[in-house]
């Protein structure tokens, strides 16, 4: 019983784990990397509790005088330290969020990094590199966009 | 397809690592001595009954402060980056009637519940930063039903400046009596007691003062912020 605990405790802390690391590369939607980080996030902390979990232990904190054996304190001040950080890396990420969606319109990744990459070029002057890989006939680029950084209106929803 | 093999393989065999390395570990018998030493002489020395509390305010007073000074830096660029809103073009709609009758009734409610969660920190599970973020949605509740009426960011700022003050100030104190910097002063006091492990409430007070104060500004300026484009 004992077992399938342990192993059931740990599957649940690394598939959130793994499912948010999969979740931020496979996704291409911004904010959905974000909610995506957070899940990570929430399996790190749970395997950081994990590893000063006890049997039969009680929450570090004292009541009364009769007290059994109690939990690792550590990790959990650890972890509030951890949940905190979390929340201001995620605030962080979608202030940059809301900033490319009025700068570009759109949350997709691929449709951000082809815009900045032209926006750069355009600024710089110079032919936006092309990738060795690319087929000879062109990829299909989004079409370019007509407002720059501060002037577009929210065309492209 | 393939594209997609990649990053599941990456996640897959990271899952993988992690689980072959903690099947090494011992489960449910930490192997780190810090923590049954910090068991046994927590309530002796620091008086708190919420050991955690113990752990995260005397014995890594500094690391506290560290996280404090990154939210701070997270909160600052977040507000860097959303920049500041200049004049709304239409006063914008009122929340119905359920959002604003429900913000007028919990706004009080929200203030003790998190007050209490902050002062009782020591004694029970909670502390500064779960009773600031309790504090900080008490303040942005009503700017979501009257999106009007902001409350000034520049009082939230002086709470917060204050608040962090006094927190490195509790700290400085303890190194006029010659001890380490953030060590606990005044006398433990009796175990559970509301009065009781010398500073460690203040320290609380000011995190979950500082907590919430900044957290309210960050989330009133996504509120201000318009997702279409800048005004």
């Amino acid at each position: 019983m004992n077992e399938l605990t342990t192993v059931l405790l740990y599957v649940g802390a690394i598939g959130l784990l793994a499912i948010g690391i999969a979740g931020v590369l496979l996704s291409r939607h911004l904010f959905r990397i974000v909610l995506a980080l957070s899940i990570a996030e929430s399996g790190g902390n749970l395997l950081l509790v994990l590893t000063g979990f006890r049997w039969n232990a009680v929450a570090p904190i004292i009541e009364g005088a009769a007290q059994g054996t109690m939990v690792d304190p550590v990790p959990q001040a650890m972890v509030l330290t951890s949940i905190v950080i979390g929340v201001g890396v995620q605030a962080l990420a979608l202030a940059m969020a809301v900033r490319l969606r009025q700068a570009y319109g759109t949350l997709d990744i691929r449709e951000i990094r082809a815009r900045m990459e032209q926006d750069i070029s355009d600024a710089a002057d110079v032919v936006p590199p092309r990738s060795q890989q690319e087929p000879a006939g062109g990829r299909p680029l989004p079409p370019p966009s007509t407002a720059g950084l501060l002037t577009s209106k929210g065309s492209q929803a | 397809m393939l594209t997609r093999a990649g990053p599941l393989l990456f996640a897959g065999g990271f899952a993988f690592l992690l689980f072959v390395l903690l099947a090494e570990l011992p489960f449910g018998d930490p192997v780190m001595a810090v923590g049954r030493v910090v068991l046994d002489e927590a309530a002796a020395t620091v008086g708190a009954a919420n050991i955690v509390t113990s752990v995260v305010l005397a014995y890594r007073g500094i690391d506290t402060m560290g996280e404090l000074a990154i939210l701070f830096a997270a909160a600052t660029a977040a507000g860097l980056v959303l920049g500041h809103p200049g004049k709304a073009d239409q006063a914008e709609e009122a929340g119905g009637f359920i959002l604003r009758a429900g913000a007028d009734l919990l706004f009080p409610l929200l203030i003790v519940v998190g007050m209490y969660i902050i002062l009782h920190g020591h004694l029970t599970p909670g502390g500064g930063f779960q009773g600031g973020v309790v504090l900080a949605t008490a303040f942005v509740l009503p700017v979501l039903a009257r999106p009007g009426q902001v409350p000034s960011h520049g009082a939230l700022a002086i709470v917060e400046g204050l608040a962090g003050a006094v927190f490195i100030a509790t700290g400085a104190a303890a190194l006029a009596y010659d001890h380490e910097f953030l060590t606990p002063l005044l006398s433990p006091g009796r175990l559970g007691a509301l009065v009781s492990a010398g500073t460690l409430p203040i320290l609380y007070l000011a995190v979950g003062l500082k907590v919430g104060a900044e957290l309210a500004g960050l989330l009133i300026r996504f509120t201000e912020a318009d997702a279409e484009s800048p005004r």
